[in-house]
Parts: C-alpha cells; structure tokens; sequence
C-alpha cells in the first residue's frame, strides 16, 4: 500500500525504533473490541493517543504505518487522521509539552501576557522545544476550563488560575520530577 | 432558592462512588424505567417535560429521540456528546468530573427508550483524566449489574464506552462527531439523512449531549410535568451555565431557566459583578458562536422588558439586538476589554477550527481573521470594516455544518454594536501599532479620562 513521502515526515522515519509490547497490544486489541465486527478502524484516534504517548508524545511515519497494519487500513488513513486532530504531534516535541490556551475566555484572564512570560522564561517560541529537551510550548485552542484561566496543560493534568509566580513553580517542578 | 435538578448531590463527599451514589436515589430511574415503563413511555415523559438539547442548539429532546428509526432489524445506536470545546463552556465536564454516574443513569435510561444495545460516550481527548473517571463509574454499574446483559431481569441488554477525541472543536457537531467516531477526519455529513435515520455506521443514531442525557433521571423519577413546572415558558427545567470573564465568582452554576440576566451577573449567589470594580462592557451569553451584546442589550432588550436567562428572552429583538442562550458559556467583558482583538482572537479559532469541506468557511474565516488582525495592529483601513461584514455575509448559511454561522456571528455582531471601536482601530491607529496589550490599555486609559 502506498506509504506518506512527505520529506517533511519522511525525515522522521525510522528515528524511533517499534517497540510495543505485550501489554500494549492487549490495550489496542481491548480498544478495538469496543466496536462492532469489522469497524476497528473506529479505535484509530484512541490508539494513535496510546502510542503517541509510547513513543515520547509524538508520532513519525513508522508508527503510524504500524498503527494502519495493525488496524488493516491503508497507511493514508492514519495519516489523515494524525494530521487532522491538534493533540498529535508529527515532530518530537521535549519531555513537557506546555499546551497553552490562547482563545478568548483565557486571555480575558491574562493568558497573552502568560504566553509572552512564558516565552521569554524558556528563551524558545511557540512551537520549539528548549535546547535541553525539557519543554515545548504549544498554544492551543479553548481545552474547556474558561472559568479557571489561564490554563496549560502537561500531560493528564490542567494547570489552571495560572500567574507568572504558578507558572515558574511548574516549571521548577516539572525540572525536578526524574 | 433556586431548584437543583442537576448539582443537588454534585457536593456530597465521594458521589463518584457507586454505592455513596446510590445511597442518595441514583440509578432509581433505571428501576423504575426498565421495570414499569415502555421505551415509549420513557420517550413520553422526556417529550412533557419540553427538555431541550443542551449542547446548543436547544432542539427539544423528545423530539429528536421521535426522530428515530426503530426499524428492529438494524442496530441502534446512542452516542453521547461530551466534546465540550465551545469558547466559553466548561459545565459538561463540571458533571463528569464530580457526578459521572448521573450521565451513566441517564444514558441507561435512554438507551432503554430509544432501544440501543450499545452507547458511546465521545469525549474530548484533552479531558484525560475525566475519561479515567468515566471508565471507572463504568465498571462500577456492570458490577452492579445496571450494565451489560439482561439489565435487572428486564432483558434490556446494555454496554457503554467511552471514546476520546483528538482535538478537534469540529467533533462536537453532531455529523462531524460520528465521523470521528469511525476513525475518520471530523468532516461533518450533509443533512439529510439525519443520524435518527443514518447515523453511527449508517444506522439509527441520537446523539444528545451530556447536560441534556443527564436531565433524564430526574425527569423519569418525577415525571415529565413535574420538570415542565420549573423554568418559564418552553424554557423548561434548569441550566447550567458557565460563566468566565471579568466577573467575580467564575465557576459553573445551576440556574432556574427564568433568572433575570443582571441578578445572575450582579448577584453574590452566581457571577458576583465585575472584577475590580470595573464596568460592564458587554457580555457572549451562549458560547463564543453567539453574538456579542453590549451592557445595555444584555441586561434589558430593546424595548426596555428585563432580559432573561431563557432560550426565548435572551434571542428577543432577532440578530439586531438579541443574541442566544446556546451553550451556556457565559463570557463577560469589562470595560478595558478591546473588542476588536477579542474578535480577532475568536475569528482565529474558528479558522483554526474549520475542517476545510466548504470554501466559504475554510477561506473566509482565515480573510476575517487577517482583516482583523490587520485593525487590531492599527494597520487596517475604514473600508475593511464593510468587508468584513461582507466576508461574513458570504460565509452564513452557505456552509455544510453550523461553523460557518458560528464563525460569522462573533463578527457581524461585535461590528453591529462596537462599530465605533473599529473605526477607532482606524483613526488612532499609532496607538494600536506596537507594543503589549497592558500598554495599549494604559495609553487608552490615559486618553480617556472618564474610563
């Protein structure tokens, strides 16, 4: 079947070696027999989820071939998908991917003064990650915690009622979790 | 002391836990649906009750589960629309964080009525943790048997997942959401057919969302009259509404449909008036897609009545001077708020937010968000103002799903009622060109004396 020849992606190809285990599969097999016989395709989104975060928050070609074998769809499939929703990443990103919210409710809160400290702070911009591979920062659209912004997210978890004082206590925080 | 169909438990200690949950009523309406009612009957009481869907659109529920084809020979699917993404909006998440069982229950219910096998809960894939929530509660009722085969001896069979989005405020219109749901792009489909008939894998879908499924319960527990009494009008029952903003109190409240706007902005029990003392400025009562009104317009309409947290009141006086309840997401503006660069701020969303199908949304909402950019930085021109209201013009009702309105409405209103603001954005352009947000509200400040 046809794979993705995007230089922009065909760089990445082969940069992280496949590596799912036992564990992994039985979740992807578990997720697939959430839907009717012959719709796995329906467990894309949550699978790509599952092994983006596997492969340090991002996906590259590689996996996402893997993910259309796995599911027995063709490669562009995937690729449509992975390039379509905002939560996954097609470069790597550092260990922290800051996600801040930049839409209106969360600036009506200071949230563009948080992203400029933030910026400064870090000495990268919008969509780079530090030298150190620490943290990337990643604006992003309304993650529906309006009344409690500025918000970022890690990971699992909204840091929300954010200041520039919160904010260099996550960072100091997140520098010190091994 | 307004009633609480909704939050009335959301605050006792650990009602996330099935039994704590059930020691307080729930999962009696699945008792009592499954074990005296017909999935018509269930159907009945949602229609007395004048339910309406409250994702936004506000389309009365029984309606739409009316809609269904229940044809036996094809399955049947519920889908539940927890992609809560609209600017603004944070009450669906409110439920499933504290009270995930409430959803569970309703969802039952539900089902039972419109005679689904298997439910799908779509939630947005940033609400990590919440899914983890879901998941649990989940494997808590096929515990106690309120899932999965033959549900209390009734022989209605039952199983419920939770599926996460990627990211996407698309997914949360109904078509685009089932879209995603098969693994796909969230490309909304052309109506009709409507997903009653061809939804889920081309089969009998409702998708409702998660404030409206978890209004069932109490609506099967005292009857459908009983929740038609609360609330005025065919604005029956309560809403929650989420308001965030320049107010004192943000957070998520449980409203009688009815409340006079000013009491809920000024009121010490909900919003709490403005922040440091500031004025009103203007206010988005339904989410980012509704049209902005000015202090005057939300607190009173145009011919003097009282505005009023109601489908009806708050879209009183039409496009020109009204707005809409939609969502609840109830967002408040002081008055150092620039409301051009709020617009620009939310034309940028949609056009980030737009799946590319239909050109006028795809191209238009990325002009508006350059033209509007272009004034916010004091380097736009008077005739842009018209352009924009132009561009707009061209985008509503010429797209496949509601985006292209959603994207259009923020627009045309805030032009409608802050005209004077973009033009300032033209004549005092030097003091829109450099610098930061505080210091431009400091060099405003300072050239209006009375601000």
């Amino acid at each position: 079947m046809p794979r993705m020849n995007n230089s922009d992606m065909e760089e990445n190809r082969n940069i992280t070696g496949l590596n799912w285990d036992v564990e992994t599969l039985a979740r992807m097999k578990e997720m697939i027999s959430h839907y009717p016989e012959g719709r796995q395709k329906s467990a894309l989104v949550p699978i790509l989820h599952l092994v983006q975060d596997e492969n340090g928050g991002w996906l590259n070609t590689e996996i996402m071939d893997h993910v259309a074998d796995f599911l027995e769809i063709s490669p562009i499939e995937v690729y449509e998908v992975a390039t379509f929703y905002s939560q996954f990443n097609l470069r790597p990103v550092g260990k922290y991917v800051l996600e801040v919210c930049r839409t209106g409710p969360c600036c009506l809160e200071g949230a563009e003064r948080l992203i400029d400290f933030l910026e400064r702070k870090l000495g990268i911009r919008d969509g780079e990650t530090t030298p150190d591979g620490m943290f990337t920062i990643k604006t992003v659209e309304c993650l529906g915690a309006c009344g409690y912004g500025p918000v970022i997210q890690v990971g699992d978890t909204y840091y929300e009622r954010l200041d520039e004082q919160k904010i260099d206590t996550l960072l100091m925080n997140l520098n010190k979790t091994p | 002391m307004t009633k609480r169909i909704l939050t009335e438990n959301i605050h006792i200690p650990d009602i996330g836990n099935i039994q704590v949950y059930r020691k307080h009523g729930g999962y009696q309406s699945v008792e009592k649906a499954l074990g005296s009612y017909s999935p018509d009957q269930v159907t009945d009481e949602v229609k007395k009750s004048g339910l309406r869907g409250r994702g936004g659109a506000g389309f009365p529920t029984g309606m739409k589960w009316g809609f269904m084809d229940r044809s036996p020979d094809k399955p049947h699917y519920l889908v539940c629309n927890a992609d809560e993404s609209e600017p603004g909006t944070f009450k669906d998440r409110f439920l499933m964080e504290h009270i995930p069982h409430l959803l569970i229950e309703g969802m039952i219910v539900s089902g039972f009525a419109l005679g689904c096998r298997t439910s799908y809960i779509y939630i947005r894939g940033e609400f990590k943790w919440i899914i983890r929530i879901l998941q649990k509660a989940i494997q808590e009722a096929y515990l106690q048997g309120f899932l999965g085969e033959n549900i209390l001896g009734s022989g209605f069979s039952h199983d419920m997942y939770v599926h996460s989005g990627g990211g996407a405020y698309i997914c949360g219109e109904e078509t685009a959401l089932l879209e995603s749901l098969e693994g796909k792009r969230g490309n909304p489909r052309l109506k009709p057919p409507f997903p009653a008939v061809k939804g889920l894998y081309g089969y009998p879908t409702v998708v409702n969302n998660v404030e409206t499924i978890c209004a069932v319960p109490w609506i099967i527990n005292h009857g459908g009259a009983e929740y038609a009494g609360i609330g005025l009008g065919k604005s029956t029952g309560t809403k929650l509404i989420s308001s965030c903003g320049n107010i004192n109190r943000p957070g998520v409240y449980e409203i009688e449909l009815g409340l006079p706007v000013a009491e809920f902005i000024y009121s010490d029990e909900w919003c709490g008036g403005i922040s440091k003392g500031r004025k009103l400025k203007a206010v988005i009562p339904g989410g980012s897609s509704v049209p902005i009104l000015p202090a005057h317009l939300i607190l009173e309409t145009a011919e003097g009545k009282p505005r009023l947290m109601t489908y009806e009141s708050l879209a009183e006086g039409g496009f020109e001077t009204g707005s809409m309840l939609g969502s609840g997401g109830f967002i408040v503006f002081d008055d150092t708020q620039c409301i051009v660069r709020n617009t620009w701020n939310l034309t940028r969303f949609y056009h980030h937010e737009s799946c590319g199908q239909c050109s006028p949304c795809r191209e238009g909402t990325g002009w508006m968000e350059k033209i509007l950019l272009r004034l916010e930085e004091g380097r736009g021109k008077k005739s842009d103002i018209d352009l924009l209201v132009n561009v707009a013009r061209h985008i509503e009702g010429n797209t496949i799903c509601p985006l292209g309105d959603a994207a259009a409405w923020p627009v045309a209103s805030a032009i409608r009622h802050f005209r004077e603001e973009f033009e300032n954005h033209v004549l005092n352009a030097d003091v829109h060109k450099a610098g930061t947000r505080e210091d431009n509200i400091e060099k405003i400040t300072a050239e209006q004396p009375n601000a």
